[in-house]
């Protein structure tokens, strides 16, 4: 056909030559046999109603891109964020081909992680020769100093226990006694990827402290811990250590994959690099206390964190915006004594003026959003601090209480009163919002892009653009590198919002002589 | 005291649920808190205690309901006689679906909600008949049941189901804490069946920890829904139902069961006459041939 070796082009603009542009017109003829063009643009039409959007909302049997992942996905990142860590999924191999691949769409490095590769035999027999050969051969050949189990669906619904594989395992020899094997059951069909980080971290910090409580003292190594939950920007780790390192807090960020996340093209592979010590997670309990930044995702931590390491675990909200940023400050001094040094408050400072900069173009724009529970709450409050009228909050795997917690705080706020707050919904409901409530904006994941396509069908100004801001994002390159939490953070959301308007108020206003009376060079 | 959690196996059909819940009744007549799980989708665990035909069980709670997540404890856990917390777990239709997961899922319920309250004594989880899969084996695993009975009866096949169960032990009791705590016969009226068991218990390296006589009071307290000890607390059966409880509060005896091989377990039933020893040489002849 008509590529040219010499200059190889992509689907676009290749196939809107006439000659590509005539066989598909034959092809969809002579073969697709599809509705005809004027049934598909009424159903189209059809689906942007408000009388669709009414049976989409009864829907009971079927989702639609559910806007979240499964759990061992989040298991695996959260083993990432550990020392020589490897993430071991206890399962079948095609699940853990998608967990690798999902995250290095995302980031765009390689993920280290392994599958024990269960088949017909072991679903009638149970895994434990699998976990046996697998830990062996996983421990000889990438040289872990822990490996940190988890599992699919098909482990789980067979009913493989993992602590008694696993010490069976090691009572015959296949790992030492000894060798870190912290586990986490985490059935794909029970709650989402944050739940599946949440059971991870449990389970690690279980491993390296429940039966060794034994001389630990709240307080007595001065430090705070951190426990990020499912947190893919990078930044948002580095914020956190830069800001207590300004505020000369000690602390250990508990799972921190930022470094193996974020490797350098140094002609060296890195397997493994940086993350939390396992020294660091042995003394985590003589904290002073211990911080969930994303509360809403990490029930069984919170739990593990007052029962059993003796942490009051102080009621925060995500350090997002400006608020619940001073928030966070301000509890951190009082638990340390340590004050809010200049720096932040210069830092706090240029936030405040950043905002008062740009609120003339964001107030009043209207905004829906979707995405996971503490990130989506976080984002309604600094949405409602720039004067952002919110539309629409959609959580796929959020609970009643959080709910309810959400809009509490769009109560709070004038802008947050026409808001509607959506839990156990997925994409195609959102795709129904977009149209008939027509926000300014969205924000969301790459999956969104094809809602804004959708609505660009219906007519360019039924179009609402997306503003990326989520994971995944598969679409836009570096964007995992930003930061979303603290004042920093603040920064980075502020910029990418007004600018996101700006691009469209330039877009809508360069009609040459139509438009452009608008079309300015100050914004 | 602790928390104690025992788990109660046997082959289908020996009176398992029957002999749970009876025994559970004398033991809260004796003062103890206790819950009873029952992990069959049968739902026929709780019945004696609640009165009722059969409770509603988590899993079907779950599916009307949607999902799990949207159900709450006080959904599910029902309070019968003297106060004993009843849960089912229930499961699927016949011939679809997992129950083994079904069982696995319940009890994570519980846990998520806190129905392991500390003022509880005891736990008893009723297990349907042979531990055919990880599913039902999820009550034996750590931080679960630690003391396993084994219902059985003079007959064969329940002896070869008590020594299989007993096999599924050694499995999670190597690597964990759960232990055999001995086998309670349920007499089938067979020829010698106490001695039989006793000797079926000492091989395996435990006791029978009772012998419970047939006694037809048992099926007339049933019909009403209704264990020995409330239907007629002055009944001989009665009185055996609180010796097997004390026996069960006052055990020791937790240990790794040695499983016996198929010959031994054959030796054995013919030592007793259960079996007569095999002719080999009409091993697969038709009756014509024989003739």
């Amino acid at each position: 056909m008509s590529q040219d070796v010499e200059n190889i082009q992509m689907s676009y603009p290749l196939f809107r030559s006439d000659e590509y542009k005539e066989n598909l017109a034959n092809k969809r003829e002579a073969y697709e046999e599809g509705h005809p063009k004027e049934k598909v643009d009424e159903i189209f039409q059809w689906t942007t109603t408000e009388e669709y959007q009414k049976l989409n909302f009864e829907r009971e049997a079927l989702t639609v891109n559910p806007a979240k992942a499964c759990q061992p996905l989040g298991a695996v990142l959260c083993s990432l964020g550990f020392e020589k860590t490897l993430p071991y999924v206890h399962g079948s191999q095609g699940c853990v081909a998608y967990f690798r691949s999902y995250f290095n769409r995302h980031f765009k490095e390689p993920i280290s992680c392994v599958s024990d590769s269960m088949t017909e035999d072991a679903a009638v027999f149970g895994g434990q020769k699998n976990m046996m050969a697998g830990l062996e051969n996983a421990k000889a050949l990438y040289k872990p100093d822990m490996i940190a189990v988890s599992t699919t669906c098909m482990a789980e619904v067979i009913g493989d226990d993992l602590n008694a594989f696993i010490n069976n395992s090691k009572k015959e020899g296949f790992i030492e006694q000894d060798f870190p094997t912290p586990y986490a059951h985490t059935p794909s069909f029970v709650g989402s990827h944050t739940t599946g980080w949440d059971n991870m971290f449990e389970g690690i910090a279980r491993y390296f402290t429940l039966n060794h409580m034994e001389g630990k003292e709240v307080g007595s190594n001065g430090k705070i811990n951190f426990v990020p939950g499912f947190e893919t920007y990078l930044g948002n780790f580095r914020v956190i250590s830069r800001m207590m390192k300004e505020m000369d807090v000690d602390f250990s960020l508990l799972s921190d994959p930022s470094e193996v996340l974020d490797t350098p093209a140094d002609g060296e592979f890195r397997m493994y690099s940086g993350g939390t010590t396992q020294a660091e997670v042995k003394d985590a309990p003589n904290a002073i206390t211990t911080i969930l930044l994303q509360p809403w995702q990490l029930e069984k931590t919170k739990k593990l964190v007052q029962d059993t390491w003796h942490q009051k675990a102080p009621k925060l909200n995500i350090p997002m915006g400006l608020e619940w940023t001073d928030e966070f400050l301000m509890e951190i001094s009082k638990l340390t004594g340590k004050p809010i040094p200049k720096s932040l408050e210069t830092e706090r400072g240029r936030f405040v003026d950043m905002i008062t900069d740009s609120h003339a173009w964001l107030h009043g724009k209207k905004f829906a959003l979707y995405g996971d529970a503490d990130f989506v709450l976080g984002m309604t409050k600094f949405l409602l601090e720039m004067g952002i009228e919110v539309t629409d909050v959609l959580v796929n795997h959020a609970n009643k209480r959080w709910k309810k917690a959400c809009e509490e705080v769009l109560k709070a706020s004038p802008y947050g009163q026409a808001a509607t707050v959506h839990i156990g919904c997925d994409l195609w409901h959102f795709r129904s919002l977009m149209f008939t409530n027509k926000p300014d904006f969205m924000i969301g994941n790459s999956y969104a892009k094809f809602i804004q396509r959708d609505t660009l069908h219906k007519g360019k100004e039924f179009e609402v653009p997306l503003i990326r801001i989520g994971f995944p994002i598969f679409d836009r390159h570096h964007l995992h590198r930003m930061t979303t939490l603290g004042y920093e953070g603040g920064m980075y959301i502020l910029t990418t919002l007004v600018n996101a308007v700006l691009e469209k108020l330039d877009d809508d206003t360069r009609g040459m002589g139509t438009t452009d009376y608008n079309y300015d060079l100050i914004r | 005291m602790a928390l104690r959690q025992c788990a109660i196996y046997g082959k289908g059909g020996i009176g398992k649920s029957t002999t749970t819940q009876n025994l559970v009744a004398a033991m809260a007549e004796a003062g103890k808190k206790i819950m009873i799980v029952g992990c069959d989708p049968k739902a026929d665990s709780t019945r004696l205690i609640l009165h009722a035909k059969a409770q509603n069980s988590i899993m079907q709670m779950a599916s009307d309901a949607g999902s799990v997540e949207d159900l709450e404890l006080e959904d599910v856990l029902k309070v019968g006689y003297r106060d004993i917390k009843c849960v089912e777990s229930g499961g699927p239709e016949p011939g679809v679906g997992c129950a083994g997961r079904g069982v696995i899922t319940a009890i994570n319920f519980l846990e998520e909600e806190g129905a392991y309250t500390d003022d509880l004594d005891f736990v008893f989880y009723d297990v349907l008949g042979d531990v055919v899969c990880g599913g039902f084996a999820m009550p034996i695993r750590e931080n679960k049941a630690q003391e396993i009975y084994i219902v059985c009866s003079g007959e064969m096949m329940a002896m070869y189901a008590a020594n299989n169960i007993a096999k599924g032990i050694v499995k999670y009791a190597n690597s964990g804490s759960v232990r055999l705590a001995g086998l309670i016969c349920n007499s089938r009226q067979c020829a010698r069946e106490d001695e039989l068991i006793m000797e079926l218990a000492k091989q395996m390296g435990t006791t029978m920890i009772h012998f419970v006589p047939r006694d037809n009071v048992v099926q007339r307290a049933e019909i009403r829904r209704m264990t020995v000890i409330e239907y007629e607390p002055q009944a001989k059966q009665a009185d055996e139902y609180r010796t097997l409880a004390q026996k069960i509060i006052n055990n020791k005896n937790f240990i790794i069961p040695t499983p016996i091989t198929m010959d031994e377990l054959e030796d054995l039933l013919m030592e007793f006459g259960v079996m007569e020893e095999v002719d080999e040489s009409i091993v697969g002849q038709t009756a014509a041939a024989v003739a």
